[in-house]
């Protein structure tokens, strides 16, 4: 019996290759984004987890300065002797063959024992790392990326990207480190006889293990954004397989009612339809996971790109398949589909044997029914304001875009309800009012697939609308804030400042820039010297000052804060006041803006900033001097002192590599938008497909009154581009709030900048074009079926007529 | 990790099994190797000699507390060069290892400590005599005139155990061999190695069950060389032993693959040394024990038939393994036989 039934269901499937190729095809494009987004952030945390691993820095307490840069290395050597078991490690960020690495010094006879670094022990071993001019480590990627190093860089595992690890001596003479290091490891184990620190040490001070890492932390903001892209995907996606379930469930209810009528238990038939529906969404979440894993591994590189550059996170650029991601895309897959089978399962479980069997799609939607939606919309936008209003976070404001999003979504069937009510009351004539009531007839039908379209629509209005508004601030800021002509690193302070002597005569000014890095408020991040010269004064944007803000800063009684620290701290001009590490406490005098750059920064004046730190590395300089010398200069430099090429850049060259960043930075945003517009038109063209082959009951009778194929076939096509058009058109408001939210209430908690919003109807235009082509596509399958239908198949909707 | 980045300093990059114990077999690639007739001179000797591939300075005290309860204290501090001499800093090519180990009749105590040469961490010095690793130290407290090793105050520890110990001698520095030339094979390949043994010790224990005190005896060795195994011997069974009567005995052997063992030895009566060979002494393993998942000899026979020596000896407790990145047997003996005594016993590349 359940052998029979089963046939008897699958053949629906048999007779129907193409709504079933719709199911597969929605849920496994669903599935694909999502799991390609699910693939892409655990490489990206395995990543950061490597890193964090690192040297153990994820289970061992650590030495730290209290409140200074560096710790000296006589202060290892008193605090071995009294008990501690400590390991010294110095860090800091170097160009290495032309690649800007981490390089990591460690001394191998104290380091705790840890993975990643049994590869020391191979080929001449202890003496050939330890031995200038040493040997560097780093995982066979970055090693492969650093083959022009003067040093020997050997591949080991283990490693995260983008570090290298060398011996402590070596590390102190590449970073030009003498007698510093950068913190101490505590091995767990420590002897029962040892000095206190502070006795020891007091200017140390001891931190917990750091086993979110500071990386994750820092991207979270990034990641989470890509999640809920993915989400976006996916719901768009289910869309399309709750409309494909459900005609197939409204289809199947005679055959339905005859299995019951002949004896199989309603039990038994549920036990079938699941698996079935099971069975479908195992096959269509595999095909997901494997395209999921072909979008992710085209746009890792991007995403890696982006995270070196936003926020210095080394990320591999290749995917590997783990079991945590396509495991959670197959899950997700059966979850959804039986989510959106839900409401067919339980009416088919409750299904009265001796119930009529005809298909219900062709019920008027009922008033009651959107006045239901109309409120739930409501209700929705409403706690969207609440969020905007007091909620505060990363995840208040995705949740209040999720509410906005579903509050639209729910929205739109009301609204082209009204809008086709209004044209069919103006419209003339028995065909085009004929028109307009069928398409008000067909909404039930497709409107999931019209919600579809509408998100993925707001969805690129308000991406484009960010990342437009981004690039033009940027590119200004970037004008004013690069005011310096040519920009010179030294490789050590005595070239630096021979570089000094040799270009104070040739320029009108060189202006130095140098920084400490320390702790801000409680977070990592740098204190610059800032000259007094009309370069700043002139040219620095502050968003935010107080009296004559450079001239305080140039005596000393006040610092400058970029808005991240501001913003994150509380911290203006007026009564902020900020702890310098290892400095004093200043009033904050004005802020910057400060775009791409996730850390907190501030700025203090050169002589204050000489006196509180000198041991400040003294090497980058900005040049000031005739745009038609710059060339000249620049050659100049390179050939008297030998500099790389990276060391000394241009003003043009500046900007171009950041602006290279910044176009880096949304690049995957932008391909996941292109891909949900993709997913959106599937949804559309099942929805039109499954309805037209139902809709032969509907235009047959128009068919014998008179209309010709082709015309009908037209009309469906007009009908397709009109309900793209109204989407298109609700879609614009929608977008225009997503793109205010994203840019005043997600940049601000992801990044800690806040942007003008900038409007660019041109886009809109394109978009709407794309919005009617994508509709045409969609609509185009079907009608062109209608165009060629035979007439003997509308002539059999009357002799079938039941 | 530790331990085999210090395997490699030692073996400088060779397995252990083709190159004896530790890697001692092989060439000397420009360190200087000890020469006959060398006469040592102190207290410069005393100190560390970065020319040479290999130095110790190992100490081992056999104690008792009030309740008779027999223990034993190891305290060395291992020099091992990457390439001959020293320098200030990261780059000084010296590594420096600490062994310590506490013996009692049920528990074997050991920790080993390593560090860079020219940072301080580590290191030893002649005048005033000072040789530390971290917070381990043996130090001297030789009134002026008097050798520096005469007396010293040492103390090591770990988590689970420490130990603090005065030591004071009442005999003169003992020299091994030809005047302090100590063979090591029959192709005459040799290191400088000399001893303090008339050491009485005092002190105190930290054990998981709270302090001790004690005294006894210790005997301090002093060695250094550049290759002092040959190629194709694997490791060594030593014994350091204070008799009865006032009479110390240091009792080698180094096994040679499938040829005979090279034997030497001290005998040491009246403050006065002499050496002995293959032809007067004669070691032989009794028993073996399995320790740390090797069948290890455990109890040995010595006879010195010119002396009218004929002894067992016997380990206070059988499971003395240091696993340390080149582990070994190191642990206090009793002797029984013709003579009674007690003292410290060696085993090592029983791999």
């Amino acid at each position: 019996m359940r052998r029979a039934a089963l046939a008897a269901l699958l053949s629906h499937w048999r007779a129907r290759p193409l709504q079933l190729a719709m199911l597969v095809v929605g849920l496994a494009l669903a599935t694909a984004l999502w799991s390609g987004v699910q693939a892409i952030n655990a490489e990206a945390r395995a990543s950061y987890a490597e890193a964090a691993a690192t040297l153990g820095q994820d289970r061992l307490a650590r030495l730290v300065p209290a409140d200074a840069a560096h710790i000296d290395e006589a202060d290892f050597v008193a605090l071995r002797r009294a008990g501690w078991r400590v390991a010294p490690v110095l860090e800091g960020r170097m160009r290495l063959g032309g690649e800007r690495v981490t390089v990591m010094g460690i001394d191998p006879l104290t380091a705790p024992p840890q993975a990643g670094l049994a590869a020391l022990t191979e080929g001449d071993g202890l003496a050939g790392f330890t031995t200038p001019p040493g040997r560097g480590f780093a995982a066979p990627e970055t090693a492969a990326e650093l083959a022009a190093a003067d040093l020997e860089i050997a591949p080991a595992r283990g490693i995260a990207p983008g570090i290298v690890i060398v011996d402590i001596g070596i590390a102190q003479t590449l970073l030009d480190a003498p007698g510093r290091l950068s913190h101490l490891q505590v091995h767990p184990d420590q002897p029962a006889a040892r000095a206190d620190l502070a006795a020891v040490a007091p200017h140390l001070e001891q931190r917990p293990p750091d086993d979110a890492g500071e990386l994750a932390r820092l991207t979270d903001s990034f990641h989470l954004n890509l999640t809920a892209f993915g989400f976006l995907s996916f719901a768009v996606g289910l869309f399309i397989v709750h409309s494909a379930v459900g005609l197939a469930f409204e289809q199947r209810r005679p055959v339905f009612r005859t299995l019951r009528a002949l004896g199989l238990p309603g039990r038994s038939l549920m036990v079938l339809l699941v698996a079935e529906l099971a069975a479908l969404a195992l096959l269509a979440g595999a095909l997901g996971v494997a395209l999921g894993y072909g979008v992710a591994a085209v746009l890792m590189p991007g995403v890696a790109a982006t995270l070196g550059g936003l926020y210095g996170a080394e990320v591999a650029g290749s995917v590997v398949l783990r079991p945590e991601w396509w495991l959670s895309g197959l899950a997700i897959a059966l979850g959804g589909t039986l989510a959106a089978a839900a409401r067919d399962l339980w009416r088919t479980a409750r299904l009265p044997v001796l119930a009529a069997a005809r298909p219900r799609a062709w019920a008027l939607i009922s008033e009651r029914r959107l006045a239901l939606q109309l409120g739930a919309a409501v209700v929705l936008a409403l706690v969207a304001v609440v969020l905007a209003r007091v909620g505060g976070g990363l995840i208040a404001g995705f949740t209040m875009l999720g509410a906005l999003l579903l509050a639209a979504a729910l929205a739109l069937p009301v609204l082209l309800y009204a809008v086709l009510r209004a044209a069919q009351a103006l419209a003339r004539g028995p065909v085009a009012q004929w028109f307009w009531a069928d398409t008000r007839q067909q909404l039930p039908g497709l409107s999931l697939a019209l919600m579809a379209l509408l998100l993925a629509l707001a969805a690129n209005i308000g991406v484009g609308t960010m990342v437009s508004s981004f690039r033009l601030t940027f590119t200004g800021w970037l004008d004013q804030r690069l005011a310096a002509e040519l920009y010179v690193t030294a490789r050590s302070d005595a070239e630096a400042e021979a570089i000094r002597d040799w270009l104070a005569p040739r320029t009108e000014a060189v202006l130095p820039i140098w920084y400490v890095e320390g702790e801000l408020a409680g977070r990592p991040g740098r204190v610059y010297s800032v000259a007094d010269h009309g370069t700043y004064r002139d040219h620095w944007p502050l968003i935010d000052a107080g009296d004559a803000p450079w001239e305080r800063v140039a005596a000393g009684e006040g610092v400058l804060v970029n808005e991240q620290l501001a913003r994150a701290a509380g911290l203006w001009s007026g009564d902020g006041r900020l702890d310098l590490p290892g400095g004093p406490e200043l009033p904050v005098v004005g802020v910057y803006s400060d775009y791409g750059n996730p850390q907190p920064q501030a700025m203090l004046g050169l002589d204050s900033f000489t006196r509180h730190y000198p041991d400040a590395p003294q090497r980058q300089h900005g040049v000031r001097a005739p745009p038609g010398a710059v060339p000249d200069l620049a050659a100049g430099l390179r050939d008297r002192f030998d500099l790389p090429a990276p060391n000394v850049t241009d003003q043009a060259e500046a900007k171009r590599i950041s602006l290279a960043v910044f176009e880096r930075t949304f690049t995957v945003t932008r391909a996941l938008n292109v891909l949900t517009l993709g997913v959106a038109g599937v949804a559309l063209l099942a929805s039109l497909v499954t309805l037209s082959g139902m809709r032969l009951a509907q235009l047959a009778p128009v068919w014998a009154a008179g209309l010709g194929r082709a015309r009908l076939a037209r009309l469906e096509l007009w009908r397709a581009l009109a309900l793209a058009g109204f989407t298109a058109l609700a879609a614009l408001p929608v977008g225009l709030v997503l793109a205010w939210v994203l840019l005043a209430v997600i940049n601000v908690e992801a990044f800690g900048w806040r942007l003008p919003m900038h409007v660019f109807p041109a886009d809109w235009v394109r978009l709407g074009a794309l919005a009617l082509v994508t509709g045409a596509l969609a609509a185009a399958a079907p009608a062109l079926r209608l165009a060629r239908i035979a007439p003997a198949q509308l002539v059999k909707v009357f002799a079938h007529e039941r | 990790m530790n331990a085999r980045l210090a395997a490699l300093a030692l073996l400088a990059a060779a397995p252990v099994h083709a190159q004896g114990f530790a890697g001692m077999g092989g060439d000397a690639e420009g360190f200087r190797l000890p020469e006959r007739g060398a006469e040592l001179r102190f207290p410069e000797d005393h100190g560390p000699h970065p020319e040479y591939r290999i130095e110790w300075w190992y100490l081992t005290a056999n104690l008792e507390d009030g309740e008779g309860t027999e223990y034993g204290v190891q305290w060395t501090l291992f020099r091992a060069a990457l390439a001959p001499g020293a320098a200030e800093g990261w780059a000084s090519p010296q590594v420096w290892i600490g062994h310590a180990g506490l013996t009692s009749p049920d528990t074997h105590h050991a920790a080993e400590r390593m560090a860079r040469d020219g940072t301080g961490q580590a290191g030893v010095t002649a005048a005033p005599f000072a040789a530390w690793i971290d917070e381990w130290h043996m130090t001297g407290a030789a009134p002026d005139g008097a050798d520096a090793l005469d007396a010293l105050e040492l103390a090591a520890g770990a988590e689970a155990f420490g130990y603090r110990l005065s030591v004071e001698a009442d005999g003169p520095l003992i020299f091994h061999g030809d005047d302090g030339y100590s063979v090591k094979s029959d192709s005459g390949v040799a290191s400088y190695y000399y001893s303090q043994p008339h050491y009485r010790a005092e002190g105190v224990l930290r054990l998981p069950g709270g302090e001790v005190a004690v005294e006894g005896v210790a005997w301090l060795d002093r060695e250094w060389s550049s290759q002092p195994l040959e190629g194709d011997q694997s490791g060594w069974d030593w014994f350091s032993l204070h008799l009865e009567g006032g009479v110390r005995l240091m009792a080698a052997q180094v096994r040679e693959g499938a040829a005979t063992d090279f034997v030497a030895g001290t005998w040491i009566e009246d403050d006065t040394a002499t050496p002995l060979t293959r032809e007067d002494l004669a070691l032989t393993p009794l028993e073996t024990a399995t320790v740390a998942g090797r069948d290890v000899p455990v109890r040995w026979r010595i006879e010195l038939p010119a002396r009218d020596l004929d002894i067992t000896t016997e380990p206070v407790n059988p499971d003395s393994w240091m696993e340390m990145f080149v582990p070994y047997w190191e642990g206090p003996v009793r002797a029984s036989g013709s003579h009674t005594g007690r003292g410290f016993m060696e085993l090592t590349g029983y791999e």
